[in-house]
């Protein structure tokens, strides 16, 4: 199953490469991975999602607990949240194209943010299903580049991972 | 307040954490390290002849007393010679700080002469790391390294110093902080009282318990209140190889050591328990054989102050995390507190099991053979009297390490030194010259195979300069003994370059280090040369001692099967 695992990191030099090196160093995958600062500059916020069986998450998110510069994380997946992705796409829009992509990026809520004759480059951001969803509707041949920023994730509610 | 130039900071840390010896070895990066070691007389610096072994030595030092052993060791070369000294530490759980000198700062990244990045090749075995950014920081870097090092599970720490910071020119203001705090970093205390209760619950219902306990025992200071723990419930005690001593092997409680090597008594208990106490142990693969068919009608209580390794090979059905200390202190004033302790005739039956399994002929039997040839075994047996059972015993890796295990029973625990997770030959020697620096009265022997001493071999003009008279017990049987008993197992002895030819002549070698060597072929010789070996207590002493080369360990696991599946010798099996 897919797991969306948010950290709360020191913001350290050599802090992202320790939780990178954790995934390749025990074997555990990583699928996405965003990464800031907070507004406490001390903290970075890095989000990441992973596929495993239980046993696999639980010991991911065991051994991220592990390492020094970790200060708290959460796995957003056990509970009810809001997650979010952000896609940069070119696409061909030529001809009668042009019309059709644009209904379909109204549809998905998305905005053309720059125009040629023949390109439209549309910013959408959503779950990742929907960003693929996307590319699916508009029909992969006509993309001519895509690019997706991983998923952010919070949880629903008053909880929060904070310090 | 005092002002100190870089360099004076980091000896003067080290001072102020108590540090007596580091181990080490100077190089560019270190020459302002190195010059304030020599214009001060309290921390004493101990030149090795490679920087493993400096790593090695740290490791046995703190196996020994329980305190984090101190490296230092120069950019590129001497920071990479530690790497597997380190990652002998990490997989043992051993408090080290290892501090490395880096390339100035300006020329990092640039592969400036003998640089290397330390902090990333060291990243997966350490607990933690550091690289000095700016002197002022050295004092508290330095102590949150020995912090980090020795408190939750403890483990190596490098902290990486680039040329610029130690800069004798630059002085800035030092004070050593007394306490230092992470908000990251917040090892549990005491365990959960309510799980607590929960596992002497399942203890007193139990009908065929065991008392699995660990190398955590021993770094978590609890061997007295296992000890107290298990006499109390009555339950029978099994230790693992890095956890021997924690309960005093001669005890009849203890019924021996498990796993691949441990005894069959052992074995078998696990296999047919129904409940596990697991104090301190991991489950580790060379535990436990095949995982899926583990102990299989046994619940699982879990005592770890690390929480990724509860669950990791096999689930617990009670996971209690805190300091093994603590956490049996607890259930030691619950058990009396309630009475829960497992019932006394059910025990008894389950005592006459076991005393069954155990037999007569003690815990690893063996064939003595026609007494022409000299067995290794009984070369361990034989140290275990001329010592009378009270020293502190290295070993290196292989046959002769699984012998010292079992036919010397540790009474009391830090005596037994080992590389039980890396498996690192060349440990020995160097570990054992640690030890002996610290306990300059205590008998140290090293007991190595020709293949493992010739590792790290060197150090004998180390054991020179400091006066480390260490005993050296060889177990030569001129082959690699463990690869040569895998390849007669599983190879039909085809012995892929498992023997040595052109071995040295260990006497002059010693000789020429300065030390006494001697050779043993008789049996009958083995007992007053190793008697006249330890007499000499102000020389080192390498013996070499020629053993049966056709000799394998036994009993052996028979690879994915269960607790209870094992070789007993060549022929039988269970």
């Amino acid at each position: 199953m897919r797991h969306i695992i948010s950290v709360l990191l020191e913001n350290e030099p050599g802090a992202l490469s320790r939780v990178v090196g954790l995934f390749s160093q025990r074997n555990y995958n990583i699928e996405t991975l965003t990464v800031a600062p907070t507004e406490d500059p001390t903290l970075s916020r890095l989000t990441l999602t992973t596929v495993g069986h239980d046993e696999v998450i639980e010991q991911i998110t065991k051994n991220l607990n592990k390492l020094i510069e970790v200060v708290k994380l959460v796995n957003l997946s056990e509970g009810a949240h809001i997650e979010r992705e952000l896609m940069l796409v070119k696409i061909k829009a030529t001809g009668a194209q042009r019309a059709e992509v644009k209904r379909t990026t109204d549809i998905f809520r998305g905005q053309i943010v720059d125009v040629t004759s023949s390109v439209y480059t549309i910013q959408l951001a959503g779950t990742s299903d929907k960003l693929s969803s996307f590319i699916e509707a508009v029909g992969p041949t006509s993309v001519l580049e895509v690019v997706r920023t991983g998923v952010s994730g919070i949880a629903r509610g008053e909880k929060v991972l904070s310090i | 307040m005092e002002l100190l130039s870089g360099a004076e900071m980091v000896v003067r840390s080290l001072r102020d954490e108590g540090v007596k010896y580091i181990y080490g070895y100077p190089g560019g990066a270190l020459l302002h390290i190195y010059d304030a070691i020599f214009r001060q007389d309290d921390v004493v610096h101990v030149l090795v002849r490679h920087e493993q072994a400096a790593a090695h030595m740290a490791d046995g030092y703190a196996r020994a007393s329980g305190k984090p052993g101190v490296v230092l060791v120069t950019s590129g070369p001497g920071a990479t010679n530690t790497i597997t000294g380190i990652a002998t530490a990490y997989m043992d759980s051993i408090p080290m700080v290892v501090i490395s000198g880096q390339v100035a700062s300006n020329m990092v990244g640039t592969d400036a002469f003998q640089e290397t990045d330390m902090v990333g090749i060291s990243r997966p075995i350490v607990k933690h790391s550091f690289m000095i950014k700016d002197p002022r920081e050295i004092p508290e870097v330095i102590k949150k390294a020995f912090y980090i090092a020795q408190t939750g599970r403890p483990g190596p720490v490098v902290v990486d110093i680039p040329k610029d910071m130690t800069n004798p020119a630059e002085k800035f203001e030092y004070s050593y902080p007394k306490k230092v705090k992470l908000r990251s970093y917040n090892p549990a205390v005491r365990g959960h009282t309510g799980q607590i209760r929960k596992a002497l619950e399942l203890i007193a219902e139990a009908k065929r318990p065991i008392i699995y306990s660990g190398g955590g025992v021993i770094l978590g200071g609890a061997s007295a209140q296992l000890t107290e723990l298990a006499r109390e419930l009555g339950v029978p005690v099994t230790n693992t190889l890095m956890g021997l001593g924690a309960f005093p092997g001669n005890d009849p409680q203890f019924i021996g050591w498990l796993g691949m090597h441990g005894s069959y008594t052992a074995n078998v208990s696990m296999h047919h328990s129904d409940v596990i106490l697991c104090v301190g142990a991991r489950f580790d693969d060379r535990v436990i054989n095949g995982a899926s068919k583990f102990c299989p009608n046994a619940k699982v209580i879990h005592i770890d102050i690390d929480p990724a390794s509860i669950s990791k090979t096999i689930r617990a059905d009670i996971p209690i995390v805190g300091p093994v200390d603590s956490v049996l202190n607890e259930m030691l004033s619950i058990c009396r507190e309630s009475n829960l302790r497992p019932v006394k005739d059910v025990m008894a039956s389950w005592w006459k099991q076991i005393e069954e399994w155990r037999g007569s002929r003690g815990l690893f039997p063996y064939d003595k053979g026609d007494g022409s040839i000299i067995k290794p075994q009984s070369v361990i047996e034989t140290l275990y009297q001329v010592t009378a059972g009270d020293a502190y015993i290295t070993s290196d890796v292989g046959q002769h390490q699984m012998f010292a295990a079992q036919y010397y029973p540790f009474a009391k625990p830090n005596r037994w030194i080992n590389s039980g997770g890396l498996g690192t030959m060349g440990f020995g020697l160097p570990a054992a010259m640690g030890v002996k620096l610290h306990y300059p009265d205590a008998e140290v022997a090293c007991v190595t195979g020709e293949g493992s001493i010739q590792m790290n071999i060197q150090e004998l003009s180390t054991c020179l300069q400091y006066d480390l008279p260490v005993k050296i017990i060889t177990l030569n049987n001129q082959a690699l003994g463990m690869v040569r008993q895998w390849q007669d197992m599983q190879y039909s002895s085809r012995y892929s370059h498992s023997y040595m030819e052109s071995l040295p002549d260990f006497i002059k070698l010693a000789e020429s280090y300065g030390h006494v060597g001697m050779r043993v072929e008789k049996p009958e010789d083995l007992k007053p040369a190793m008697q006249e070996a330890f007499a000499n207590t102000k020389r080192l002493v390498f013996m070499d001692i020629r053993v049966d080369d056709s000799e394998h360990v036994y009993p052996m696991h028979i690879k994915d099967g269960s607790m209870r599946d094992m070789w007993l010798s060549k022929t039988e099996r269970t």
